[in-house]
């Protein structure tokens, strides 16, 4: 059983690059989603969307299409467009996670795809930095703190 | 794979039904979402054919509380259960944290249960993991049915290494919660040791 840790400052180093891609690109909203459909970060207009199902739904659909990938011996299909009557999709691989780029009639495809290759750049790095952080260099993990009993409470009726 | 958010106090896990076509997996998860307090619970989803057979997932996102001021939410899937979609479980099986196995009691479908456990192994193991050290528990559903096979056989067959099992008929909800905290504590209880 494989654990992702994020710590405060490593998600705001990653909140602010789904903030400028959501701004450069004049995107409604950017979603970053871990691989397995967790919601990892968001920017933009996103309190009338429902993220949690937004970013399983995503990573299923990236899953089968990597799924697909294989099938043709590709080794992975690195984007997907999404094109609607009003709302348009754009959906990245990056390191470990997903980059997902809502957008309307105030941007366009060639726009979102000029700023999400600097973005991606930029997320990559930054996942790349998280990998290669030494356990030591933080304090006690949440997980040392949990005593048995605290998992017991939280199941008793 | 679980995902701890010290920004936001989260702890996030994944959780997946797996088990025989028919055999209630989907009927599970509709039963918590109904008997689920709307603030600890997202939407659900399900991906499913005309018919209402699963065609790629079902998803029940739920919060269990709080446990040192992080709060734990649990991602729920069902894989669908038909032989011909083994491409589909695969993909649901990455990152899981933890399994239900749902078996279908009813003797004719004893086969059927065989077959979908070995297909579980096999596929946990093309991914890297070993259904003996993940957090795991099975629940017989369909224990209210006439032609339900005994429980001795049921373990015999489904049970060897004697893993937390629940007898349930997840239409009318016996057993579905007991599953659900059996699985849930054993995953939270397995994060602590590896962390």
């Amino acid at each position: 059983m494989s654990t992702q840790v994020m710590f405060p400052e490593e998600q705001e180093a990653i909140n602010n690059i789904c903030f400028r891609l959501q701004r450069d690109a004049n995107a409604r909203a950017v979603l970053l989603i871990g691989r397995d459909g967790q919601p990892m970060a968001e920017a933009g207009e996103v309190a009338e969307l429902d993220t949690t199902s937004l970013s399983s739904l995503t990573a299923g659909n990236v899953a089968a299409t990597g799924a697909i990938s294989q099938l043709l011996s590709e080794k992975e299909f690195g984007s997907q467009f999404h094109e609607g009557e009003r709302a348009h999709v754009h959906i990245t691989l990056i390191a470990k996670a997903i980059m997902l780029v809502l957008f309307d009639e105030r941007s366009s495809l060639g726009l979102v795809r000029l700023r999400v290759r600097k973005a991606a750049e930029e997320m990559n790095r930054q996942f790349e930095a998280m990998n290669n952080r030494k356990p030591e260099d933080r304090g006690p993990s949440v997980l040392d703190e949990i005593s048995d009993s605290d998992i017991d409470n939280l199941f008793n009726d | 794979m679980s995902f701890i958010n010290y920004s936001s106090r989260e702890i996030n896990c994944k959780l997946v039904y797996y088990g025989p076509g028919l055999g209630g997996k989907t009927t599970n998860l509709q039963y918590i979402y109904q008997k689920t307090n709307p603030d600890a619970k997202g939407k659900m989803i399900s991906l499913a054919t005309e018919t209402e057979r699963t065609l790629f997932f079902d998803f029940l996102p739920l919060s269990l509380g709080e446990i040192r001021g992080f709060k734990t939410r649990f991602h729920l899937y069902t894989v669908p259960g038909q032989v011909f979609y083994d491409a589909s479980r695969k993909l649901i099986l990455k990152g899981v944290d933890g399994v239900v196995f749902v078996a279908d009691s009813q003797i004719e479908r004893m086969e059927a249960n065989i077959e979908a456990l070995e297909n579980l192994r096999i596929n946990l193991q093309e991914q890297g993991y070993n259904l003996e050290k993940l957090p795991y528990v099975i629940q017989y559903n369909k224990r209210d049915l006439p032609n339900a096979a005994p429980l001795a056989e049921l373990r015999e067959l489904l049970n060897p290494t004697n893993v937390p099992e629940f007898e349930a008929a997840a239409v009318s909800g016996q057993g579905v919660f007991d599953t659900l905290k059996a699985v849930a504590k054993s995953v939270l209880t397995e994060l602590k040791r590896g962390g």
